[in-house]
């Protein structure tokens, strides 16, 4: 029999971390399928009864979104427009009884290729707070996936939430994913689009993030800078699918190949800011 | 260890306690500590949903729920599913909803939680709700129906009045045996867990090929406590296939394996020690050698042989020839050529192969899902050095099979075990090992030249196809002798000449799966009779309809076919049809980037085994007591044969539907009604139903000394007979019962009439045939490929059609299987080994389908009747990649149709 710790608080876990290395369990919809035992193999540290871990939050500085926060939480929560794409990936997320278990923070620890949470955090300009018996520490969400599976969480450490700034909040957003079906499918490739639109009817700020098409998800600062001020009706046109492409790494595997993805994701791009900006006029702002 | 703390927990409303590990999936916590089998599992991977629960009113796979996270909360499970929820459960059985029934409790559940909400759900929201549960069987159709009237979003349906004497066939009625689908209580292969059963797991190779040899067995046996169990224990033949000579697979592989998968090894002991087991540390080594993973590899000159004695290895070649080919193609105007690839394709019965088996007496008694009891029965004597009476085969209620349950699995494994040690084993596969062991459809190479006349007539076609069939031979002989019979399509060729061979590969063992092999030379031939009705200027479906079988045609097999019903199902969709055409054409100039495309495509198929004979036999019996018996051994996996077969007998013997009792299957308890595959229960076995219900009659109206016209009727301990104001009654007491305890008993047995082929494949391979159309309706994205079906519409036509609700459930599912085959089905071995990587159509991308039921009567089949089971899916695939087409020019040649590969064609084609 293995050790199966289930703390009420935080301290308690980070303490029992600190004394000996644990798998982290939250929504286990990652852990359970990588083994076929009939019961995860331990020792587990289980983090789902930490009340704190779990919820969306205004802080001063923007929103707190503990990392125990199901997909169903965020799907449900009341939050301003440009967290539209979150919510529309949380209900993208395999299936209903997936999104009413799996985490955030388990799909950034997670950190697969295809983690369909990363690019809209991507374009939230997320960050991870992250903490040790100790103490805690934050970083962008950016640097925190550092390939596919691997992530600057130390021995120890806990994902505790994810910040996303004030600003962020602002905009118009879009997530689009392509799979081969229509539920419980790994995304070929997505992408999230989060769009700022000024008084002059021009772009202000432009968010754009790619996902499952290179080791991590990742931001296209190119195309957003090609893209900011321009007027709405110009965006998608000045969507360089070379400039797209050369952002990205993509690999050929079952689901399609390199070059396809390449094509593929700044079609979706396109899709995904004509999307957002042909939103209501009040909404965009 | 006993010094955990016990979890409690709300279950169904009633308080529990579960002595299990915090960390043990809830799905196993459920299923051995609290018996609720109802929760299925088929996956353990969150992929499949058949273990969906409601934990605190909330959806959620049980498969991965720390059981530790229902302390203190509710779980419903389908048992639980109380009084509000029996109007889901009733128009689940009144929509024919629930065919195997594995994904039922999960479906339910999912749809409890949806119905539980205030408001009337939608049709999308009700999809949202199941997307997260994936069946196999219906296409979803039927289930989306019985949620959507069950929420009171459509006009609820009444149960239709049970049918009278002589009026059961043709009747719209349930499944017989819905009941324990609904409630949770069916038994599949994994639910009967006998008292003290070892567990029995098999160690496998994780290479396509390699050489072995074990380390110090008795060592690893002491340090475990486990039982270890080898080839050299097995006591009779370890050979065994579907066809007996053809047979090779050994049941545990004996110093090679040929296959990733294979099974080298059984371990056996307690189901706690068994799952602590490291699969990695079992004493075993491999010397992996080169693989031949596909048939241009497999046939190259230098290439290994997989068997000694197969040349080339080639397992077998079929062949037919008709006419004079050279001279077809010399009188031709047009001439359309070309190539097509499909993949390996599973068969994702939700169910992993499962079972229980234990000894009575001296006989093995066998508990397992399967398609096929008495070849199980007689494949597992033979391999355990048993004469076959000493094996029973007891058919649990079955998961889904669609060919591949014909195939042993578990049998011989567990029931070495129990022969072994005299202990009860059970086993039940990993999804993983399912995939990886079990069989697999075809892989298919092939070549085709179809050529018309000036006119659009067909005047010559050439076929040539390799197919893949894995490492060993199961039903590869079939495959290689169908593919060449069917390759023509339901058409007049007058020349004619098709060869497919079955090629070994260490890919896994290609099978039995819906069509042997003819779907895939469907897409083929379907494909190019569009580029030839194009040449030709002939409206794709007028062109079909020119060249059609008529009654009375001759097939490539040069036989007369009768009852011939292709023409009335390309008729019933023309109008269809032509509104499509228009409805597209007004879409493409009304939109850019997507365009809309209409596409069909025909079947046939030949019931039953090719030139074979496959007989059934049904017994009939009236007990003392005046109850009724019908033993049934045709094996019921969801198809609905408990019930077809019931009703044909009813109107043979002129009772209702409800006097009937059902026995078996039951090798103990049933005569061999053969397996459950090429179409061939409506027709066999209900033809022997047919002739049981007109014998028994006969005996009654013959002992009551009444004529024809007169009306039977059960009364307790007697039968009545009536004609006009006449009544006489046998009191069935008065009668000495037989050896069975039966006071009237009647056994008739039927075996479709065929003739053996000839060097050319010319003879009468088949009794009865039975022919299909679909029309398939797609949306294409030009930018990325992706393409949509939004509508489908089958003609089928069934000779007589016995149950149009179970013909329909038929029909939606193979068509969920073939837009599967077409869109997204791949199997790549050693890489899409689970649900989550091999996609499955889910309820979000089935079409609207509409079906529409021919008949035209078959002179042989029971009533005119004909099969469906197969001939639903082959007509799908090619009909929507001559929609894709339509719609945007690509010509997929390579399946599946993924996004990537749609658009690399559509550049093609410019
Ligand atoms: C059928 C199915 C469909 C799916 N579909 C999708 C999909 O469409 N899109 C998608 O993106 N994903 C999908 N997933 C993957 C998965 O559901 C998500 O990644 C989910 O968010 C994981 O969260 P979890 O809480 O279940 O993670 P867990 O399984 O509990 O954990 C995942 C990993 O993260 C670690 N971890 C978890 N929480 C923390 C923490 N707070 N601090 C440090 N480490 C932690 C764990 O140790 C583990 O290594 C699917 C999974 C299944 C089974
Ligand atoms: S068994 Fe749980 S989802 Fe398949
Ligand atoms: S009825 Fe759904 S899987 Fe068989």
């Amino acid at each position: 029999m293995s050790l199966y710790l289930r703390p009420g608080n935080l301290q308690e876990a980070l303490d029992g971390l600190s004394r000996a290395p644990a798998v982290i369990a939250a929504g286990c919809t990652d852990l359970f399928p990588a083994t076929e035992r009939p019961a995860l193999g331990g020792p587990v540290l289980d983090i789902t009864a930490i009340a704190a871990l779990r919820g969306i939050a205004e802080t001063a500085d923007g929103w707190r979104i503990g990392a125990t926060t199901t997909w169903t939480d965020i799907a449900r929560a009341d939050l301003p427009p440009g967290f539209d794409m979150l919510k529309q990936a949380a209900r993208e997320v395999g299936s209903t009884q997936i999104q009413n278990a799996g985490t955030l923070a388990g799909n950034l620890c997670n950190a697969s290729p295809a983690a369909d949470g990363v690019p809209p955090l991507l374009a939230l300009d997320a960050a991870v707070e992250m903490a040790c018996a100790t103490g805690s520490r934050r970083m962008p969400l950016s640097d925190f996936i550092t390939g596919p599976r691997a992530t600057a969480l130390r021995p120890g450490e806990l994902l505790t939430a994810v910040h996303i700034p004030q600003a962020a909040g602002q905009g118009a957003s879009r997530f689009l994913k392509l799979g081969a079906r229509k539920y419980l499918v790994i995304s070929i490739a997505m992408v999230a689009a989060r769009i700022v639109v000024d008084d002059g009817g021009r772009a202000a700020h432009v968010a754009l993030a790619v996902g499952a098409c290179g080791p991590v998800a990742t931001r296209l600062p190119g195309v957003e800078r090609a893209l900011t001020g321009l007027p709405l009706r110009d965006l998608t046109g000045a969507i360089d699918a070379d400039a797209v492409a050369a952002a990205l790494s993509p690999i050929d595997d079952l689901r399609a190949d390199a070059a396809y993805r390449r094509h593929a994701a700044a079609e979706l791009l396109r899709r995904a800011v004509s999307g957002a900006v042909s939103e209501p006029e009040e909404a965009l702002r | 260890m006993k010094d955990m703390p016990m979890i409690a927990l709300t279950v169904n409303g009633a308080a529990a306690q579960l002595d299990a590990a915090p960390g043990r999936r809830l799905s196993e916590a459920l299923r051995d500590g609290l018996g609720l089998t109802g929760t299925k599992v088929g996956c353990d991977a969150g992929d499949c949903g058949a273990c969906t629960v409601l934990l605190d009113g909330e959806p959620v796979c049980a498969c991965l729920t720390p059981v530790i996270r229902a302390e203190g909360a509710e779980v419903t499970t389908v048992e639980g599913l109380g009084a509000p929820m029996a109007r889901l459960k009733t128009a689940f059985l009144r929509h024919g909803a629930a065919q195997c029934g594995i994904c039922t409790p999960g479906m339910l559940i999912a749809a409890a939680a949806l119905l539980s909400r205030p408001g009337t759900p939608d049709r999308s929201e009700v999809e949202a709700a199941l997307g997260g549960v994936l069946c196999r069987c219906t296409g979803y159709a039927k289930i989306i129906d019985a949620v959507l009237d069950a929420a009171g979003s459509t006009p609820q349906t009444e149960a239709p009045a049970a049918p009278v004497s002589g009026a059961a066939v043709g009747a719209r009625i349930e499944r017989l045996d819905g009941a324990p689908k609904v409630e949770g209580t069916e038994i599949y292969g994994a639910d009967y867990a006998p008292r003290g059963a070892l567990w029995v797991r098999a160690i496998r190779s994780p290479h396509f090929a390699a050489r072995f040899s074990f380390g110090d067995l008795d060592a690893f046996a002491a340090e475990t406590g486990l039982q270890v169990f080898t080839a050299a224990d097995i006591p009779g033949q370890n050979i065994y296939g579907t066809i007996p000579p053809f047979a090779d697979q050994p049941a545990l592989g004996v110093d090679v394996v040929r296959m990733r998968g294979e099974a080298v090894a059984l371990v056996a002991g307690d189901k706690p020690a068994v799952e602590a087991l490291d699969p990695d540390s079992f004493p075993v080594t491999w010397h992996s050698a080169p693989e031949l993973l596909d048939t241009p590899a497999a046939r190259a000159p230098d290439a290994p042989r997989l068997h000694e004695a197969r040349q080339d290895n080639i397992l077998i070649a079929g062949l037919v020839h008709h006419g004079d080919p050279a001279a077809g193609f010399a009188a031709a105007a047009h001439v359309a050529e070309g190539e097509a690839e499909t993949p390996y394709v599973e068969h994702a019965y939700i169910e992993p192969e499962a079972g229980a088996a234990w000894l009575d007496g001296d006989t093995l008694v066998i508990q397992a899902c399967t398609q096929a009891p008495v070849m199980d029965r007689d494949d597992t004597a033979r391999i355990l050095g048993l004469p076959p009476e000493r094996v029973r085969i007891i058919p649990s209620a079955t998961g889904g099979g669609f060919g591949s349950k014909l195939d042993l699995s578990v049998q011989p494994l567990i029931g070495l075990v129990v022969l072994k040690t005299g202990q009860p084993a059970r086993m039940t596969y990993s999804r993983r090992e399912s995939m990886t062991s079990t069989t697999k459809r075809h892989p298919a190479r092939m070549r085709a030249r179809i050529a018309a006349d000036a006119g659009g007539r067909l005047t010559a076609m050439e076929f040539d196809g390799d197919f893949n069939t894995g490492a060993y031979a199961s039903w590869g002989p079939t495959v290689a002798v169908r593919v060449p019979v069917h390759a023509s399509g339901p058409y007049s060729i007058p020349h004619y000449h098709a060869e497919a061979r079955a090629v070994h590969t260490n890919g896994p063992v290609s099978g039995a799966f819906r069509g042997f092999g003819v779907p895939q030379a469907a897409i083929l031939q379907e494909t190019l009779f569009d580029e030839l009705a194009l040449k030709s200027g002939l409206d794709r479906l007028a062109f079909r309809r020119l060249n059609a079988l008529p009654e009375g045609g001759t097939s490539v097999c040069g036989q007369e076919l009768h009852g011939v019903g292709i023409g009335p199902c390309l008729d019933a969709l023309k109008p269809r049809w032509d509104a499509a055409l228009a409805e597209a054409a007004a879409f493409n100039a009304a939109h850019q980037g997507r365009k809309r495309g209409v596409g069909v495509a025909s079947c046939w198929y030949g019931c039953g085994n090719t030139a074979l004979p496959n007989p059934s036999t049904i017994r009939l019996g009236l007990t003392p007591q005046g109850r009724l018996m019908l033993h049934q051994g045709a094996t019921d996996i969801g198809q609905g044969s408990n019930t077809v077969i019931t009703q044909i007998c009813a109107d043979a013997l002129g009772l209702p539907v409800d006097a009937f009792e059902l026995v078996g299957p039951d090798t103990a308890l049933t005569l061999d009604c053969g397996k459950t595959s090429a179409s061939r229960q409506t027709v066999v076995t209900g033809n022997a139903a047919l002739l049981a219900g007109r014998a028994l009659r006969a005996r009654i109206l013959a002992l009551t000394n009444m004529g024809e016209g007169a009306r039977i009727a059960l009364a307790p301990g007697a039968v009545t007979v009536t004609d006009g104001t006449q009544t006489r009654r046998i009191d069935l007491a008065e009668l000495a019962a037989d050896a069975r305890g039966y006071a009237l008993a009647v056994e008739e047995t039927y075996d479709p009439p065929t003739e053996t082929l000839d060097e050319n494949g010319q003879g009468i391979p088949y009794a009865v045939y039975g022919y299909g159309a679909h029309l398939a309706e797609v949306e294409v994205d030009l930018a990325l490929g992706t393409v949509r079906v939004h509508r489908l519409t089958a003609a089928h036509d069934l000779g007589r059609v016995i149950n149009p609700l179970l013909a329909e459930g038929q029909i939606e599912g193979g068509v969920a299987q073939g837009l599967g085959l077409a869109l997204m089905e791949e199997y790549i071995p050693g890489r899409t080994e689970n649900l989550h990587d091999y996609l499955i159509p889910t309820v979000g991308d089935m079409p609207r389908i509409d079906t529409l039921l021919i008949e035209t009567p078959d002179p042989e089949g029971p009533f005119g009747a004909k099969g469906l089971g197969e001939h639903a899916l082959i007509p799908t695939a090619p009909a929507i990649l001559n929609a894709i087409r339509d719609a945007c020019g690509a010509r997929v040649t390579k399946l599946p149709a993924l996004p990537h590969r749609v658009l690399a064609a559509m550049r093609e084609a410019g």
